[in-house]
């Protein structure tokens, strides 16, 4: 700009390093959102089909179709604290677990990105450990013809990560709600209503020994109540386990003795 | 303008004087005219300006549509009412899978895995705003648009006592954001802009509750407000540059015409993208009638701002049959 006045090109100048500085503090902002990922936390139980975590945070468009179709709304949308997953879909399994009452993870037919999918692409496939041994079966459809759930692969893995709280340990029982009152947690029991998810604490129970996480259990043979070698009883948790988070959801101590290992597979560290 | 002219202009490009050989016979006529008989071009002006009082009739439509499209994705969520499921990245109409195009391709980037979904949303809103006009998503849509525009009432009420000015940046700042956020999310494989895209936080936060997210929106509008007029949507949004491209080709033009235009100049004070309205400053038309470049958002201000009904709306094609 040879014409311009010596004024213009002050303009000129200001004008470029102040669009220098305002592009660099994006970018900079950018990478904020890196620090939560690259620590490696919060690590987060994804949704029922989801890709191994750095698939499923580059294919996650962030639209939340997953959660408008979930029947208990389990799915929950990241915040900024979650950096590069902010907007992708989470479950807090102790405030609502995934408890399988749309039958048939619905998130995954509602992704449009294949971030949820029933069957992931050669190329994206999910740690062997991931993988479910067998279909796993939902006791809701165990007598429908096809009784299994079109899951491949794991959440994660329930482990009793505070035995000394585990009522069960302590051979003691459980009488009424399993949550303190006004806990808003949905659940589908089959006795009560197939197709309607029902307040966990509207359903009171009443067991000489607890065994909440085995009988809230959505699938079979995922868990069961064993005798210890000191003779008390304990839950364990079988290769059938889904993560689901049902059991850290029903589970009456606080906090909850028995948790799920977000996105963890069948006997890994 | 040329397609050519119109993508410089987008891509940043500085405006400029036309060349002598760029003017059409006709244009170089009115211009004469308008320099010889200015007695007469101002009864013309004054009679013109009984025939187009200011309202506020496409603002107003695009704030409804604006507003009902936004409604519609709350309402699929809140009360079941499932027409529009989904946010802006990402949606179904009715059933059809619709995908924001930058979205899209920042997934596409960062995934490198195209699901055969994920190519139906994307061609079916590539369609939609060739034929809907390109950035006319930015400001029929977009929610951040809404309140930015209200941000900037604020602004300009603030410049016009002085107690701020405008600071504006280098327009090219947006192509630089655009290349390096597409080359973000080859090279990390993380969709890195979906995490400051205030379109999806905002759109997000409407359907599905508020979150610490916002504030990031917040501070945009206080950035607008006190030291540089609408610099999201200006300098910075690689949303708006996608669909400016999209623009280029798109039948739906904000049009010119010279005749009408007594070079009043409103109209550039309340455009976003005041580049595109280079063609009404005095003798810089080229054409008696000229569409208006890629980078405009259709957002109607000009054409109800204009005193002298210089400026509306052109389907190009339909607009010749009707």
């Amino acid at each position: 700009m040879a014409s311009a006045s010596p004024h213009k090109a002050a303009l000129a100048r200001r004008r470029f390093l102040r669009s220098l500085f305002g592009g660099g503090a994006l970018l900079a902002a950018a990478s904020a959102g890196w620090l939560p990922v690259a620590q490696g936390g919060p690590v987060r139980l994804r949704p029922p089909g989801a890709l191994e975590e750095a698939d499923f945070l580059a294919s996650c468009i962030k639209c939340g179709q997953c959660v408008q179709v979930c029947p208990v709304q389990a799915l929950k949308l990241a915040d900024l604290g979650d950096g590069f997953g902010v907007g992708a879909p989470l479950i807090d399994a102790r405030a609502q677990a995934c408890d399988f009452s749309c039958d048939a993870a619905q998130c995954i037919l509602a992704c449009p990105t294949g971030a949820l999918t029933y069957t992931k692409p050669a190329h994206l496939a999910a740690r062997p450990a991931m993988a479910m041994a067998a279909a796993p079966i939902l006791l809701a459809k165990e007598k429908d013809p096809e009784p299994t759930l079109n899951l491949k692969e794991r959440m994660g893995v329930a482990r009793l990560a505070r035995p000394e709280l585990c009522l069960a340990r302590q051979g003691k029982g459980w009488r009424g709600p399993a949550r303190a009152p006004g806990y808003p947690g949905l659940l589908r029991f089959m006795d009560v209503d197939r197709w309607r998810p029902v307040p966990l604490n509207d359903h009171p129970f009443e067991v000489e020994v607890c065994d909440l996480c085995v009988r809230t259990c959505p699938i079979k043979g995922a868990i069961s109540l064993e005798p210890m070698p000191d003779g008390r009883m304990a839950p364990v948790v079988h290769e059938a386990c889904v993560g689901c988070g049902v059991c850290e959801m029903a589970c009456p101590t606080e906090p909850a003795a028995i948790v799920i290992d977000p996105r963890r597979g069948w006997q890994e560290a | 303008m040329s397609v050519r002219e119109s993508a410089r202009l987008l891509l940043g490009g500085d405006t400029r004087k036309p060349a002598a050989a760029d003017y059409s016979p006709g244009a170089v006529r009115v211009h004469e005219l308008k320099r010889m008989d200015i007695e007469h071009q101002h009864q013309l002006k004054e009679h013109a300006r009984l025939g187009h009082p200011h309202r506020n009739a496409w603002r107003n439509r695009r704030w409804a549509v604006l507003i009902a499209v936004n409604l519609l994705f709350v309402v699929s969520f809140w009360l079941d009412i499932q027409i529009l499921e989904g946010a802006l990245t990402a949606s179904r109409f009715l059933g059809f899978h619709l995908i924001d195009l930058n979205s899209a391709l920042q997934v596409i980037l960062a995934h490198k895995h195209i699901p055969v979904n994920l190519v139906i949303g994307t061609a079916t809103v590539f369609v939609l705003w060739v034929l809907l006009g390109g950035r006319a998503y930015c400001s029929w849509i977009c929610p951040y648009h809404l309140l930015a525009e209200w941000a900037e009432k604020l602004h300009l009420w603030l410049v016009a006592r002085n107690k701020v000015s405008d600071h504006a940046f280098h327009r090219g700042l947006r192509v630089v954001l655009w290349l390096l956020f597409a080359l973000l999310a080859l090279v990390t494989g993380y969709t890195v802009f979906e995490t400051l895209s205030i379109t999806g936080i905002i759109s997000r936060a409407l359907i599905y509750g508020p979150g610490l997210a916002l504030l990031w929106a917040l501070l945009w509008l206080l950035f607008e407000v006190f030291y540089s007029r609408r610099a999201w949507c200006r300098y910075f949004c690689p949303i708006g540059l996608t669909y400016g491209v999209v623009g280029l080709v798109t039948p739906v033009q904000v049009r010119y015409r010279l005749e009408n235009c007594f070079h009043e100049g409103d109209c550039r004070k309340v455009c976003l993208v005041p580049h595109v309205l280079e063609c009404v400053i005095k003798g810089r038309a080229t054409h008696e009638k000229m569409d208006i470049g890629a980078d405009c958002t259709r957002c109607g201000l000009c054409v109800d701002v204009c005193p002298s009904g210089a400026l509306d709306f052109e389907i190009k094609g339909l607009s010749k049959l009707m």
